[in-house]
């Protein structure tokens, strides 16, 4: 079972790898829609590459208000 | 008219099969130019019907297969005319939109859409038109209306209700919130999954098998298992102008339209 720590990891790598952001410049404090330069259609591409990746669903009413990784990750966190 | 290129979609007729590319930007958003090149479609398809095996709808846009209905275009319509024109003016949009997708719906040919990004509300909608639902791995859908107020009003519960169980129609419609590809295949939604970007390329590898089979009996197969809920129709637009009439809906549309969200479509 991940931890928090692997969790948010592994989101900010898929992140980093799928936004073309530079691999290690990304923290889990950032706010995604200013590091990653996307919109609200780019963030639901996010979260289908998230929910993929890590096999769950995630309803997008649960990242209404998110904007850091951290608090993005809890969410996905939460079900696994 | 097997070749047609306009400003919200272009038509390609070869070997059978029609590719309908739609391709207004920003995500082929469903406004007037979209609906009236839709008209043109189904009626060049009268044309060349009985030689076409299979038709293709995709979209050329990066963001998705459609985002829905122009909100835009429909507040900024709206907000000019008083109530009783408003309301009129509504439903006969509705009831050009029903007669575009019925028509599509119908068509004796199969028809197979190739999903990818954002399929939402009336684009969802043109979709559930089709009878095979590809889709990428990256594709989400959605019904989203209830946020603005309203009820999906291109036919898409209808359509729904034709193919799925009650249950996940009522999650989606009542929370507003999208699934993606996967968990849309496991309901059965969607027929086949491709890889990212791969919509399109596995739709004409479908395309390729339906061509290989006689027409009048894919066409009378399609018929029977397939039919067309008019009265269900007829009863989601009155649902649907009873609560455009609600002052909140226009409120609903001008927060929508002047909104600087960060997620507006996210419910």
């Amino acid at each position: 079972m991940r931890t928090l720590e692997q969790t948010t990891q592994e989101v900010l790598d898929l992140a980093s790898k799928h936004f073309h952001v530079p691999a290690g410049s990304l923290a889990p404090e950032d706010d995604f829609f200013k590091k990653l330069g996307i919109d609200s259609l780019q963030t639901l591409e996010m979260l289908s590459r998230l929910e993929n990746h890590f096999g769950i669903e995630l309803p997008d009413y649960e990242v209404q208000g998110v904007s850091d990784f951290r608090t993005l990750a809890s969410r996905i966190q939460s079900r696994l | 008219m097997k070749l047609f290129t306009g400003k919200a979609l272009r038509w390609e007729w070869r070997d059978s099969v029609v590719e309908l590319m739609l391709d207004r930007e920003p995500a082929n958003e469903i406004g007037l130019a979209m609906l009236e090149e839709l008209e043109k479609f189904v009626a060049a398809v009268e044309t060349f019907a009985p030689e076409t095996s299979a038709c293709i709808i995709y979209s050329e846009r990066r963001l998705g297969f459609s985002a829905g209905a122009d909100l835009r275009e429909l507040y900024h319509g709206a907000a000019q005319l008083a109530e009783k024109e408003r309301l009129c003016g509504v439903r006969a949009f509705l009831e050009r939109i029903h007669a575009v997708f019925n028509a599509i719906d119908a068509v004796p040919f199969t028809t197979i859409a190739a999903v990818h990004g954002v399929c939402f509300g009336g684009g969802f909608e043109l979709a559930l038109t089709c009878d095979i639902i590809v889709a990428d791995k990256l594709a989400r859908f959605a019904f989203p209306e209830l946020r603005l107020g309203l009820i999906p009003g291109f036919g898409g519960i209808p359509r729904l209700k034709r193919d799925l169980g009650n249950a996940f129609i009522r999650d989606l419609l009542l929370t507003g919130r999208s699934v993606n590809a996967a968990r849309a295949q496991s309901v059965g939604l969607v027929a086949q999954l491709a890889a990212e970007g791969e919509a399109l390329h596995i739709a004409r590898a479908t395309a390729a098998q339906i061509i290989k089979f006689d027409g009048v009996t894919r066409a009378a197969a399609k018929k029977f298992i397939k039919p067309i809920p008019h009265e269900e129709f007829r009863r989601e637009i009155d649902l649907f102008c009873e609560l455009f009439a609600r002052p909140t809906v226009m409120a609903a549309l001008k927060k929508f339209v002047e909104s600087s969200d960060a997620m507006p479509y996210l419910p």
